[in-house]
């Protein structure tokens, strides 16, 4: 049996997590087992029964009160606990920092061998391989897996998910829920809401220093909401405070791997391009046409973000 | 206060990435090796916990021998002595395994090391070393700040932080701005060379094994759209690129 771990936003589960039920599905048919997902915290059954649409054939729920708000400790005991109930050898989360430590922990009380940035299904002509973005996208290993439990992280787009009409049996467990898990206090959680989430976009609108200063975003907003796209920014945007953090791309930040991703502004330094290289297709707008990020562009213009934004936010709206 | 900050040894950023040997290894001529730049800044809010309140700093280091100038620059810029787990760090759970042992026997009150290394950016040293030890693990910290046995930490979650407090011992997986990165200075420079360097032998063995190498395929060339046609963007985003 392979065992996914999904997670769950505004009680459904999150697009990453069907595409690793998807992923998963199609290791399973390799390895002719059956796929059984874990949602851990508040969901509607309804939503989580989409779980089969993409291949699983059961859902275990753990919906104790207390596993409400993500707990990357209670929820990594609760996936090792699973884990040993079931004898799943094979446990495939889509890769996002709350998923690696919840991952982390499991492997350490399962002695499982762990690799992340999975980027196409594992070749199993010799033994149990995947392919591995490393480097932040500048390079790829094949990386064989050994020991007994294998937890695999897989990337954004690893896998282009095609839903069927299955559906899958919520069974609701009751997991062990030690007490030392929960003895931090969370004293506060500040979210932005109503925002699309930068890991999980297939769009994204992207702001360098050349936009400036914070007072000149509007702009890059507008495109992005005429697109439906997530903001993200470079590293000296949110080292100035210009953006808050969790929208820094790169090296050293956000890795996204989005259908467009659309740099406004952005010189194209090898640390922000390692965050963004495995975007499906590059648009830059530079004034400077000797910019380094037009090397890896799919499209460019050459010109003045305040003249260009507008009229691409106008030639969207034209089209709706 | 006992702090435990391991540091991974790699490329640096700017470094162009190829392979030899038939694309089993990394080319490493030419490349200069760097403090893992998250790693970088746990280093830096160590010395900072240190300089405020006092604490001795250990770095730890699972590599070969040609780590010691990243362990000798992290001595330089103010951790007291350092200890190397002789081996080449090829896999997250056999690394975390030579971090965990050594930790056992240190009784650090602190164990921090950046949120991923930036070679396989992973992510999950952290966790499995807070299991193998027993104790509580955080991941990405942007903040800390220690106060008696208290710890408050401000992580990132997706969109947005949160902000909690945990007893120590903790192990914490660091990011930005926890810390601005540190420059040694002459005098740290000079003291670094005397400080202890400990090379012990690791234990047990790798779960998994790079077999190959490979690299992107070129990027086709960049098509140019005048700026006074600028819509003809959208255009091309839909019928030719199909992302819209
Ligand atoms: C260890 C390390 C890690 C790093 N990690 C990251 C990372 O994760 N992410 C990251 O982004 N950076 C990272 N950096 C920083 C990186 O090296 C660059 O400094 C940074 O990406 C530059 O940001 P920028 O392109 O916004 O700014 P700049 O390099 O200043 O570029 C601004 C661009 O805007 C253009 N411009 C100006 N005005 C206009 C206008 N009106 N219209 C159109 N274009 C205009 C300019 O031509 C220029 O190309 C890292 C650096 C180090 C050393």
């Amino acid at each position: 049996m392979i065992l996914i771990f999904t997670e769950i936003a505004d009680g459904a589960i999150k697009k990453s997590s069907l595409e690793a039920i998807y992923y998963g599905s199609k290791v399973a048919e390799m390895m002719d087992t059956t796929v059984t997902a874990l949602a851990i915290g508040n969901a509607d059954a309804a939503e989580l029964e989409k779980a089969g649409n993409f291949g699983a054939t059961n859902i275990l729920h753990a919906n104790d009160t207390k596993l409400t708000s993500p707990n990357s400790m209670a929820y990594a005991s609760v996936l090792a606990e699973t884990v040993k109930n079931t004898g799943a050898k094979v446990i495939i989360t889509a890769k996002s920092s709350f998923a690696d430590a919840v991952i982390a922990r499991a492997a350490g009380a399962l002695k499982a061998a762990v690799v992340g940035n999975v980027t196409e299904l594992p070749n199993m002509s010799n033994g149990f391989q995947v392919k591995v973005s490393i480097f932040t996208g500048k390079a790829f290993a094949d990386v064989k897996v050994n020991g007994d439990v294998k937890i695999l992280a897989i990337k954004k787009n690893a896998v282009a998910p095609i839903e069927n009409n299955n559906s899958a049996a919520v069974e609701n467990i009751s997991p062990s829920l030690y007490e030392n898990l929960f003895s931090a206090k969370v004293t506060e959680t500040i979210k932005a809401t109503g925002m699309i989430s930068l890991p999980e976009a297939d769009l994204v609108v992207s702001g360098g220093r050349g936009m400036k200063g914070p007072e000149n975003w509007q702009p890059l907003l507008d495109l992005a909401d005429a697109l439906g796209a997530a903001t993200a920014c470079s590293k000296p945007v949110s080292d100035l405070d210009w953006r808050p953090h969790h929208e820094h791309v790169g090296q050293t930040g956000v890795k996204v791997s989005p259908n467009l991703y659309i740099a406004c502004g952005i010189s194209g330094a090898i640390q922000h391009l390692a965050g963004v290289n495995s975007s499906k297709v590059l648009v830059v707008i530079n004034k400077d046409p000797e910019a380094p990020f037009f090397k890896a562009a799919d499209y460019g213009i050459v010109g003045d973000v305040f003249e260009i934004l507008p009229k691409l936010t106008k030639a969207i709206l034209a089209n709706k | 206060m006992k702090i435990l900050v391991c540091i991974s040894s790699v490329p640096d950023t700017t470094s162009k990435i190829s392979f030899t040997d038939g694309d089993t290894k990394l080319n490493k001529a030419g490349v200069t090796y760097i403090i893992g730049p998250y790693d970088d800044y746990a280093l830096a809010r160590a010395v900072e916990l240190k300089e405020q309140s006092g604490a001795t700093i250990t770095v730890l280091n699972v590599g070969g021998a040609d780590a010691e100038p990243q362990i000798r620059k992290a001595l330089a810029i103010g951790a007291d002595d350092a200890i190397r787990v002789d081996v080449e760090p090829t896999d997250s759970y056999f690394v975390a395994e030579q971090i965990a042992a050594v930790a056992k026997n240190g009784n650090y009150d602190l164990i921090l090391m950046g949120r991923e290394t930036s070679d396989y950016n992973s992510g999950v040293v952290h966790g499995i070393v807070g299991e193998m030890l027993g104790i509580s693990s955080f991941s990405p910290v942007m903040q800390l700040d220690i106060n008696g046995n208290e710890a408050s930490i401000t992580r990132e979650i997706e969109g947005g932080k949160e902000k909690l407090t945990a007893s120590l011992p903790l192990v914490l997986g660091c990011q930005e701005p926890i810390a601005e990165w540190k420059i040694p200075n002459m005098r740290g420079i000079m003291t670094a060379r005397t400080k202890p360097l400990k090379v012990i032998p690791a234990a047990g063995s790798a779960l998994t094994i790079t077999e190959k190498y490979s690299l992107p395929a070129p990027k086709g060339a960049c098509k140019m759209i005048p700026a006074e046609e600028a819509e003809k963007l959208i255009e091309l985003l839909k019928t030719e690129a199909k992302v819209l």
